[in-house]
């Protein structure tokens, strides 16, 4: 039993991101799409936080919402997955309920 | 037979929705918005539950007037919830600590236990962030607001 936890916001305006990750179960995944996509960059303030979540979680982001924002897999925290639309799916159906912190 | 199956349909029918509330009263729409849907969720029977966490648990503070402001007081509403069924409402410990609350300063929010003579029972859980966590991990369907 497991949950896919979508984040929408960034983490600079709001504390959705933080209070997903402070919520968060072993097995379960984060995606991060739209603003919240910002929350993946590498060397942010919230690198280190997201980098103990991939540890006993798979944490993703969405490549559209990334490179609408000019960044790509190279701009990313190591271990963070970018994935497409489909694979957004493939997420939401891997997992039994979808949490999105607004 | 018929039984059984009536049974599973109502097992199926019948979910357990936690709405999950992070956002103070009064400044946006979200507060009275997901009041409006667990008086929907409870009307089709379902098994509801509420989370206050973050700034979600000033939804629950006592004595909110909003005379000065020109918009309607609508905490009353969380007190009429054990009419509808509704007798779960947890609060997240962390978040009341880190504002600066104690559960003293929420409204006391009470259901009637039909199985013991219609006591009047608290509604409001205290719960820690952990404690929480495993409570959304057994819910079918989770609604943020």
């Amino acid at each position: 039993m497991s949950t896919l936890h979508t984040v929408n916001k960034s983490p600079f305006e709001r504390s959705a991101f933080i209070s997903a990750l402070n919520h968060l179960k072993p097995g379960d995944a984060v995606l991060m799409i739209e603003d919240g996509v910002v929350g993946a960059r590498k060397a942010s303030a919230f690198a280190d936080l997201l980098a103990k979540a991939a540890k006993s979680c798979s944490v993703c982001v969405l490549g559209p919402d990334l490179a609408a924002r000019g960044m790509g897999d190279k701009d990313v925290i190591q271990g963070v997955k970018l994935v497409d639309y489909s694979g957004f799916v493939d997420l939401v159906t891997e997992h039994d309920r979808t949490q999105a912190w607004l | 037979m018929a039984d059984a199956k009536a049974a599973e349909i109502d097992s199926r029918a019948r979910k357990k929705l936690m709405f999950v509330n992070r956002k103070a009263p009064y400044g946006t729409i979200y507060a009275l918005e997901a009041l409006e849907v667990v008086l929907i969720s409870a009307a089709f029977e379902q098994d509801v539950s509420l989370a206050f966490l973050d700034d979600g648990v000033y939804q629950l503070m006592q004595g909110q007037n909003t005379t000065g402001i020109g918009m309607k007081n609508f905490s009353p509403t969380y007190k009429a919830l054990g009419d509808y069924d509704v007798k779960k409402l947890y609060v997240e410990k962390e978040s009341l600590d880190e504002r600066g609350l104690k559960p003293e300063d929420l409204m006391e929010i009470t259901y009637e236990d039909e199985d013991a003579d219609f006591a009047e029972k608290p509604s409001v859980r205290v719960v820690s962030r952990s404690e929480l966590t495993d409570i959304m991990a057994q819910q079918d369907v989770l609604l943020n607001f």
